[in-house]
């Protein structure tokens, strides 16, 4: 745990302990089969050690009228580990399950602003989907 | 949403120049594929070499070859060398803005320009390539054995 908390420290530059406590004990032992916590360890070949990279996702059906559909809730990787495929090796992991567990449509949700995650989703053959995010300042009138 | 003649042109000349690396390609052969005319895929591909996206090969039969980076050249770093993309006003005058409609309206397109601009700044020279071909296997004719026939398609089930 601390260490996938360090990962996203140095990815998101966020503190988040108690999320990540949490999404660990609802997602860690894969309840189900509908939800995925992939990690890539340590690499003796890289001379790394700890947490290298991430995966969350999980099988959610009939939200916002979807049929069932593997959704990736977070993507990481070390930055210093970046451009050797741990990325595409978790995406294809988590896709795998999903596909294992019966869906046939992956999604994710990326901030327009964040290139580096958008680019790579991008090369790995995602296209923008048919629903479109929506959201509203609940401190203004409408 | 609309594409310059010479963005469009310079996407599909990195596009085919990419795909092959080892062989070069000459302006002519670009040009006539796309029913453009040389000179003005001339004018792109200099464009093009200025930006270092393309260098042009000497010596008999002497075409281009790229030499950008095909996983870091988005279509949106070449649209840019071309054209400025709506450019937060999407073309409402600083008049126009200046009113109540006009601001509205201004809200709206710029939020359709964030989206394109989003989508063409992430999609690299390398994601194009595989999307192509990804296109292509899907347009592939289904080989089936001789004397079978012809599975029946989805939609073709439905209705029976």
């Amino acid at each position: 745990m601390p260490a996938v908390v360090a990962l996203d420290i140095v990815v998101t530059g966020i503190a988040k302990a108690d999320y990540w406590r949490e999404m660990f004990e609802r997602y860690g032992a894969s309840r189900g089969g509908q939800r995925f916590f992939l990690i890539t360890d340590d690499s003796p070949a890289r001379g790394k050690a700890g947490i290298l990279g991430l995966v969350i996702g999980e099988i959610r059906a009939w939200e916002f009228g979807s049929p069932p559909c593997g959704w990736v809730f977070d993507i990481a990787v070390a930055p210093d580990l970046r451009l050797e495929g741990l990325g595409t090796a978790l995406l294809d992991a988590i896709a795998d399950r999903f596909r294992k567990a019966g869906v046939t449509k992956m999604r994710t949700m990326v901030s327009r602003d964040n290139h580096v995650l958008l680019s790579f989703l991008r090369s790995q053959g995602m296209m923008a989907g048919p629903y479109i995010q929506l959201e509203k300042d609940l401190d203004e009138d409408s | 949403m609309r594409l310059q003649q010479a963005s469009r042109l310079a996407i599909y000349a990195l596009l085919a120049l990419a795909a092959e690396p080892d062989r070069q390609i000459s302006a002519a052969e670009i040009a006539t594929t796309y029913g453009a005319s040389l000179n003005h895929l001339a004018k792109v591909m200099r464009d093009l070499g200025r930006a270092g996206l393309v260098e042009s090969a000497r010596g008999a039969g002497g075409g281009f070859r790229f030499s950008g980076n095909p996983k870091r050249t988005t279509l949106l770093d070449v649209i840019e060398l071309f054209e400025t993309l709506g450019g937060g006003t999407a073309g409402i005058t600083r008049r126009e803005v200046n009113t109540d409609a006009g601001l509205g309206l201004d809200v709206v397109l710029g939020e359709i320009d964030d989206i394109a601009r989003s989508t063409l700044g992430s999609i690299t020279i390398a994601t194009m390539l595989k999307l192509i071909e990804r296109q292509k296997r899907r347009r592939l004719p289904i080989i089936r054995p001789a004397g079978k026939p012809a599975a029946k398609s989805a939609r073709t089930r439905k209705r029976t």
